[in-house]
C-alpha cells in the first residue's frame, strides 16, 4: 500500500511493459471477479427481490426488504447482539492478548510452548471450538461447572448466560492472534529502553504506559481492525454452539441472514441482511483506514 | 503465565481425555479421570463412513484449493509487485477489501451460481468458493514477500543472459519459498476450517467436509459426547500437525498479512 515502495520498483524495471503485468494478473482478477465481485453485485440485486412462496419465483420488490428490516424487532435485536458480541469480544481479547504477550516475553523456553498452545487454539476449525465449549459448558458433566465448585449453571440454555458463554469461547479462540502480533512487536523493543527507564526510577506501571503501550499502539490498532471485521462477520461459532438461541439471545446478524436465506427460504430478505453486514464491514474498514492515515501510520 | 498456559492447554487435554473415556463414565463428574482408557469412540467414528469420507473430502478440497490459489496468486502477485499496471492502487485496495468480504454476503449468489452450474455437492463448488476468499490473502501476502526481494537480483540475471521466466524460476522462486510456505499454510488451514460454504453447498457424504460432518453429528436422543470428542480430535490433527511443524511460517504469514499497510 505504500506508494513509494512499488513505484520505486517499477521505475528501476522500466523496460517492463504494462501489458505483460496485466497478463500475469488477469487470471487472478478473472477468478476474483467471477467469485467475489460478481456475487457481491448479485447479492445487491437479490436483496431487492421478494420471493412469492406459492410460485417459487422472485419478484422485484425495490427497497421493500430494507423497509421491512427497519421495522423488524428481530433484526434490531440481532444488530444489538452483534454489537455486544463484537465490542465485548474485541475488548476482552485486546486486554487479554496484551497481558499474555507481556507474560510470554519474560520466558524464552516457556514462550515457545505457550505460543504453540495459543496458535493451536487459533488454528482449530471453529466448529471444533464450538463442540469443545459445548461439552465444557455441559450442565451435568461439564468441566466449567465442576471447576466452579459443582454449580448447576445451564450456560448455553440460560438467556442471561448464553451470550457471555459465547463471547468467552470466541475470546479463547481469537486472543492468540492479538498475542502473536504483540509478542512479535515486544521482541523488537530494544532492552536499552527499559534499562534507561529503570535507571530513571520508573515503576512497572509507568514503564508500561510510557514505553510499552505507545510502542504497541500501531500494532494494536491493526489488531483491532482485523478482529472487529472478523467479529462482525463471524458465523460458525454461534451457529454451531448456540444456533442463535436461547430465545434469540445469541442470534447475530449473520445467523439471522443464514436462517432467512436457507431455513425460511427468503432469499431476498436474507440477502438484504447480508448486504447490511457487508456495509458494516466496509464502513469499519474505511473508518479504520482513515484513522490510521490520520495517525500517519498508513499511506 | 502459567495461568494462561493452563487456560489454553486444559480444553485440549479435556477433549482428549473425553475421547478416551468409557461411555458409562462420561456423564459424571467427579471423578475427573476415568477408571480405564478405551479406543471405543474412535472405533465408532472411523467405523461409520461419514467421518472417514469427510476427512478425505477435506484433505482433497484443501490441497486443490491451496494449489489453485497459489498458482493464480503467484503470477498475480508477481505482476503487481514488478510491473506497472494502470489503476494499481485501486486494484490493491480491491484485493485488500477482498480479504475483508463477509462470506454471509456472497453465500446466496454463490449458492445460486453453483445450482445453475449443477455443481452442488461437488468438490469443485467448495474449491471455487474457498479460492474466492483465499486468493486475495495469497496475493496480499506474496506481494509483500516479493517486494522484499531486490529487483536487482533479477536484473543481474538478465544481464547474464537469463530470460525473465528463467530468472524467476531460479532466483525469485527459491527466495520466495518462505512466503509460499506461509501462504500455502494459511490457505490450507482456512480451507480445512471453512464451514459456511461447505455447509451450504454440500448435501451428502460425497462432498461433506470435516467441520460439516462434525456439526451434523448424529445424536437424536442422546448426544454421543465421547464420539464427538473423538471426531473433534480427528478433525484437529491436520491443523495441529501444521501448527507444530510449521509454526515459524504461520507466525511470519500472520505478521506479514497484518503489518502490510
Amino acid at each position: 500500500m505504500s506508494p513509494g515502495g512499488p513505484a520505486a520498483t517499477v521505475m528501476r524495471s522500466e523496460r517492463r511493459a504494462p501489458g505483460q503485468g496485466l497478463l500475469l494478473v488477469a487470471p487472478a482478477l478473472l477468478a476474483l471477479g467471477a467469485l467475489t465481485l460478481y456475487p457481491t453485485l448479485w447479492v445487491g440485486w437479490l436483496s431487492l427481490q421478494r420471493r412469492i412462496p406459492i410460485f417459487g419465483v422472485e419478484r422485484f420488490e425495490g427497497l421493500g426488504n430494507y423497509i421491512f428490516l427497519a421495522t423488524d424487532p428481530r433484526f434490531w435485536k440481532a444488530a444489538q447482539v452483534t454489537l455486544v458480541f463484537t465490542v465485548a469480544s474485541v475488548a476482552l481479547e485486546l486486554v487479554g492478548g496484551v497481558l499474555v504477550a507481556l507474560a510470554l516475553r519474560g520466558q524464552r523456553a516457556g514462550a515457545r510452548v505457550g505460543l504453540s498452545f495459543l496458535l493451536l487454539a487459533w488454528a482449530l476449525p471453529s466448529v471444533v471450538t464450538a463442540k469443545l465449549f459445548e461439552w465444557l459448558y455441559n450442565p451435568a458433566a461439564g468441566l466449567v461447572n465442576f471447576l466452579l465448585g459443582g454449580v448447576a449453571l445451564n450456560w448455553l440454555g440460560d438467556p442471561r448466560l448464553a451470550l457471555p458463554g459465547l463471547i468467552l469461547a470466541d475470546v479463547w479462540r481469537t486472543l492468540p492472534f492479538v498475542t502473536v502480533l504483540c509478542y512479535a512487536r515486544l521482541l523488537a523493543i530494544p532492552v536499552e529502553l527499559y534499562e534507561a527507564a529503570q535507571m530513571d526510577g520508573a515503576g512497572a506501571v509507568a514503564t508500561f504506559t510510557r514505553i510499552t503501550l505507545p510502542l504497541l499502539r500501531r500494532i494494536l490498532l491493526i489488531a483491532v481492525l482485523f478482529r472487529t471485521l472478523d467479529a462482525l462477520r463471524s458465523f460458525d461459532l454461534m451457529f454451531v454452539l448456540t444456533g442463535g438461541g436461547p430465545a434469540g439471545t445469541t442470534e447475530t446478524l449473520t445467523v439471522y441472514a443464514y436462517r432467512s436465506l436457507f431455513q425460511a427460504v427468503q432469499l431476498g430478505l436474507g440477502s438484504a441482511v447480508g448486504v447490511v453486514v457487508f456495509a458494516l464491514v466496509m464502513l469499519v474498514a474505511w473508518g479504520y483506514l482513515r484513522a490510521l492515515r490520520h495517525e500517519g501510520l498508513a499511506a | 503465565m502459567l495461568l494462561a498456559l493452563l487456560a489454553y492447554a486444559t480444553p485440549f487435554f479435556w477433549q482428549i481425555l473425553t475421547s478416551l473415556k468409557p461411555e458409562a463414565e462420561l456423564m459424571v463428574l467427579p471423578p475427573l479421570f476415568p477408571s480405564r482408557l478405551t479406543w471405543e469412540h474412535y472405533r465408532v467414528v472411523l467405523g461409520q463412513s461419514v467421518m472417514l469420507r469427510a476427512l478425505i473430502n477435506s484433505l482433497g478440497v484443501g490441497i486443490i484449493t491451496t494449489v489453485l490459489a497459489l498458482g493464480l496468486g503467484i503470477f498475480g502477485a508477481y505482476g503487481i509487485a514488478r510491473y506497472p499496471i494502470p489503476g494499481k492502487a485501486l486494484l490493491l485496495l480491491l484485493i485488500v477489501g477482498g480479504t475483508a468480504f463477509p462470506q454471509i454476503a456472497t453465500v446466496s449468489p454463490l449458492y445460486l451460481l453453483m445450482r445453475a452450474l449443477s455443481l452442488r455437492d461437488t468438490w469443485l463448488a467448495l474449491i471455487l468458493a474457498n479460492t474466492s476468499f483465499a486468493l486475495p490473502l495469497v496475493i496480499w501476502l506474496l506481494t509483500g514477500f516479493l517486494q522484499e526481494i531486490p529487483v536487482g537480483l533479477e536484473e543481474a540475471a538478465s544481464v547474464d543472459g537469463a530470460s525473465r521466466p528463467r530468472a524467476f524460476r531460479w532466483i525469485v522462486l527459491p527466495l520466495l519459498a518462505p512466503g509460499l510456505a506461509s501462504a500455502a499454510l494459511l490457505t490450507f488451514l482456512f480451507s480445512w476450517n471453512e464451514f459456511l460454504f461447505a455447509y451450504t453447498f454440500t448435501a451428502t457424504e460425497a462432498s461433506r467436509t470435516v467441520p460439516v460432518a462434525l456439526a451434523l453429528f448424529p445424536g437424536v436422543f442422546e448426544v454421543p459426547w465421547g464420539d464427538i470428542a473423538a471426531a473433534s480430535i480427528l478433525a484437529s490433527i491436520p491443523p495441529v500437525a501444521l501448527v507444530v511443524g510449521l509454526q515459524r511460517y504461520l507466525v511470519r504469514g500472520l505478521l506479514t498479512g497484518a503489518l502490510r499497510e
